[in-house]
């Protein structure tokens, strides 16, 4: 579909050392969060007033918060809400956007027009004041947020999309595929989106990271995971009140975040360098 | 040559340059105007002309990447203008192209067999346990070996590429091949290779061609019949040899006085034309190459000529043979 074999991509990404361990350090982080039930030393809700505050070691391995709950714990279960929202935002705008921006590319002229004027108006907002006004109107709350920022983000995404089928489509293999007599449908899944589905894939990767700080962002502003509900944005914001006597409350999940941020973005280099070498 | 396998008639293609607000056309390129001409079946048709004279956009019509503005193309006896998308699109299936640049024709995430294939699948033209070989048969009547299915186009050089895209456009059986400048992209060295070969394959599959190309070297080396085109009028149409010993049209005589020559003893007169080629928009009534001709005289600038049958189906659109 992309243009090399499995085993080849497969050979050709282990060369990029980096990506590979925050490949491995990201599907660990899946899999905390994926079985944090049978992790979790603890419960990651339940106050317990007498242990707060705790150090590392025994029961909590790595302590206790203000409250008294496991930070491991809840950091387990905050994965789930923390890259479950920022793939669950990525794959509705990206399919929204591709299906859109392909559309509007393929078809050209008016409706193309309309479309691409229609995101210019939503575009010349940033989006974090779009996505705080869509909360002031659906109300906050995470199912609200994650809306929001499906609605925000896959104009961004028809832009990308739109641009990169505008290029091929004039490529002559798509005229070829025509004078053979090849459906429009057929040469979208055929011939454009395999050619742009490279580009989405390091696009996507990329952007991941960016989706997961700006998810943790509005649960620290407190527009979206409620209390007692654990997420590592919203973990931070509780933290953030006993900075000078338990720093280690931020540090926890500000370092998972910066951490796993900082693996999107390095895979999604190692991916572009993979998938662009296939052609040339 | 016996019965004509296209029949050209009166065919336009304009392009509107600007609009005004309401969308009504202020600026009209005329990209192809006016022209006709017939291919009889089995022939070679050359058609030559400098960049932008048309000859490009006559083959996307023919192939249905273009709806001409207005005219007819009668292939086979059926007049394709005149049919509905989907039957001309089923009609057009017998004209296939084979394009100029061999780097940008082939998807470069598809092996070379999905690529050949295609055309036989989407066409439904074989059961799909007969796919393979036909494409394998294919394969080799282009010179490339059975392996070469699984590989992709960024693994093959550019006389490679092409023998690729002959295959392609050989897969659907057609009966007329427009080659869009298919050598122009190549080493010369390869040039000769790829025409051979064209050749080849034009006996075996019965084909019939349409040349397009700007080296007029390689259509005299490949074609039957030749038309020149300027500005999008054709000047000038004649079997190869009458039109290469005695062109009639002055632009033909400039065009062909520039053909460089590697015999030393033969003085050639070289007609150098002053002037650039005027814009295709908007180029005036009259001769379009009336502002550069050398034998120009009063009412050039005012009619364009018809093409004049001036003997032995050599016809030329002069003023100068007006009295023949």
């Amino acid at each position: 579909m992309i243009g090399l074999g499995f085993d080849k991509f497969l050979s050709r990404f282990v060369k990029h050392k980096a990506a590979v361990l925050c490949l491995f350090f990201v599907l660990a982080v899946i899999a905390g969060g994926i079985f944090a039930p049978w992790l979790a030393p603890n419960d990651p809700n339940k106050i317990e007033l007498k242990l707060k505050l705790l150090g590392p070691g025994g029961q909590f391995p790595l302590g206790t918060d203000h409250l008294g709950r496991c930070i491991l714990s809840r950091l387990l279960y905050g994965t789930r809400i923390s890259l479950g929202s920022a793939f669950l935002v990525m794959s509705f705008s990206l399919t929204i956007g591709t299906a859109v921006g392909i559309f509007s590319a393929y078809r050209g002229g008016r409706i193309d027009n309309l479309l691409m004027r229609l995101c210019d108006i939503f575009l010349s907002f940033p989006s974090l004041v779009l996505v705080l006004v869509i909360i002031g109107v659906l109300g906050s709350g995470m199912v609200n947020v994650i809306i929001g920022m499906i609605l925000v983000q896959w104009l961004w995404y028809v832009r990308i999309i739109r641009s990169l089928v505008l290029s091929i489509k004039e490529r002559t293999f798509v005229s070829a595929a025509k004078v053979a007599g090849t459906s429009d449908m057929k040469i979208i899944f055929r011939h454009i989106l395999p050619n742009v589905l490279p580009q989405l894939i390091v696009l996507s990767t990329l952007d991941l990271g960016s989706l997961i700080l700006h998810f943790s962002g509005y649960s620290f502003l407190g527009f979206g995971v409620q209390p007692p509900t654990p997420e590592w944005g919203a973990m931070i914001e509780e933290g953030r009140r006993f900075i000078r006597s338990a720093p280690e409350l931020m540090f926890y999940p500000g370092m998972l975040i910066t951490l796993i941020v900082i693996s999107f973005n390095l895979i999604g280099d190692a991916l572009r360098d993979v998938l662009d070498e296939s052609v040339t | 040559m016996s019965e004509p396998l296209v029949q050209i008639k009166n065919l336009k293609k304009y392009f509107t340059v600007e609009t005004d607000l309401l969308g009504r056309p202020t600026s009209v390129l005329k990209a192809v105007d006016d022209v006709t001409f017939d291919i009889y079946n089995g022939e070679t048709f050359g058609l030559v002309g400098e960049s932008g004279c048309g000859k490009t956009t006559i083959g996307k019509m023919l192939v249905n990447l273009y709806r001409p503005t207005s005219g007819t193309i009668i292939f086979n006896g059926q007049d394709l203008t005149a049919l509905n998308d989907t039957k001309r699109r089923e009609y057009c299936r017998d004209i296939q192209l084979i394009f100029q640049d061999p780097y940008a024709s082939l998807n470069p995430r598809m092996t070379i067999g999905d690529i050949i294939a295609e055309p036989i699948r989407i066409n439904k033209l074989l059961p799909s346990n007969k796919v393979e070989a036909r494409v394998n048969y294919l394969l080799n009547c282009v010179g490339l070996a059975n392996h070469h299915r699984n590989r992709y186009p960024h693994e093959f050089s550019g006389g490679q590429r092409q023998r690729v895209g002959i295959a392609r456009a050989l897969a659907v059986q057609p009966k007329l091949i427009v080659c869009d400048e298919p050598v122009s992209a190549l080493d010369v060295s390869i040039q000769a290779q790829v025409l051979n070969l064209l050749s080849d394959l034009k006996d075996e599959f019965g084909l019939t061609y349409l040349f397009i190309a700007h080296g007029l070297n390689v259509v005299k080396h490949i074609s039957d019949r030749v038309g020149v085109m300027y500005l999008g009028k054709l000047m000038e149409i004649a079997t190869k040899d009458e039109l290469y010993e005695n062109p009639l049209n002055p632009y033909t005589q400039a065009l062909f006085s520039a053909i460089p020559t590697t015999d030393v003893t033969r003085k050639k007169e070289r007609i150098i034309l002053k002037g650039d080629v005027p814009s295709p928009i908007d180029p005036g009534k009259g001769c379009r190459f009336f502002s550069r001709c050398f034998k120009a005289f009063e009412g050039c600038g005012e009619t364009f000529p018809e093409l004049k049958d001036v003997g032995g189906g050599h016809r030329v659109a002069c003023r100068l043979y007006d009295g023949i």
